[in-house]
């Protein structure tokens, strides 16, 4: 049951902040799609606010510290020059090369994507609070950078999973 | 693209906040293709050698975001503004920015 410092990191950064982000992404979509005057009370909008909030910024938050774990722990030892590094065993290979130049080079950019937008998405559930409900527009605009985040999380936690199966970190 | 109104929340914080994040997203994207375009901004962008230069393009589009949503935030707050365009503009921003970050796409530009 032992881990090392490199292999905990990853572990902290893809399973469990990124994770938690990717879980919770259903959660809040749905309280955030039902969110209608027509299909809840006012007393249930007040109730589902409070929800909305804290699931929103928990999930901005999780993205943040996904992203800032990712590039600034784990990516330097991922691509650090020795020939021993995942990157270097993944180019070394041209059946595995395409997980570095395609999977790693996608991954580490788009994911930054994440918690832009669903800061944004936090933002806006929180500076309109119940007044959401009835600002339709706002409330679609509000889904949408948050799906968008969710995707790009997504594309960043598949690649994430599998180049960890392929290249492990150790 | 606004206009002056009384209405306490008016739409205009949200899409600053939407833009705002767009942008982000579009610099990130656009410094992903242009550092491969030119080597040294590549080499400009890599404020540190251990993450290389994709600390600079992820960190000044976050920089770009930070400065320019509370500009907008300040100006925007108490107006209601078009937000279907600002919303259609940001749209098209994230999915620019999406494609320029895809590998096929910078990779094309690269020297």
């Amino acid at each position: 049951m032992t881990m090392t410092e490199r292999e905990f990191w990853t572990v902290l950064h893809g399973m469990v902040f990124g994770t938690v982000f990717l879980l919770a992404f259903a959660g809040g979509f749905a309280d955030l799609w039902s969110l209608k005057p027509e299909l809840i009370t006012s007393a249930g909008i007040g109730e589902r606010m409070k929800r909305l909030v804290i699931g929103m910024w928990t999930m901005a938050i999780m993205a943040w510290l996904t992203v800032i774990s990712g590039t600034y722990i784990v990516y330097p030892w991922y691509r650090a020059g020795d020939p021993g590094s995942p990157r270097s065993l993944l180019l070394a290979n041209a059946d595995t090369k395409a997980w570095h130049t395609f999977g790693m080079e996608w991954k580490e950019h788009v994911g930054w994507f994440a918690p832009v937008l669903a800061t944004a998405a936090a933002f806006i559930v929180t500076y309109y609070g119940p007044r959401l409900a009835e600002k339709n527009q706002l409330r679609k605009a509000a889904l949408v950078l948050f799906t968008i985040a969710f995707l790009a999380a997504a594309v960043a936690g598949s690649f994430g999973a599998f180049l960890n199966k392929v290249a492990p970190i150790r | 693209m606004s206009t002056q109104t009384d209405l306490v929340k008016s739409n205009g914080a949200a899409g600053a906040a939407v833009l705002a994040s767009a942008l982000g997203v579009f610099i990130t994207g656009s410094l992903t293709t242009l550092a491969e375009i030119s080597g040294s901004l590549k080499t400009a962008l890599a404020w540190s050698g251990a993450v290389g230069p994709l600390i600079g393009k992820t960190g000044v589009g976050v920089i770009g975001w930070l400065i320019v949503w509370p500009i907008l935030h300040a100006v925007w707050r108490d107006k209601e503004v078009n937000f279907g365009t600002i919303y259609i503009v940001s749209l098209v921003l994230i999915a620019l920015g999406w494609l320029l970050t895809f590998p096929p796409v910078f990779e094309a530009f690269s020297g």
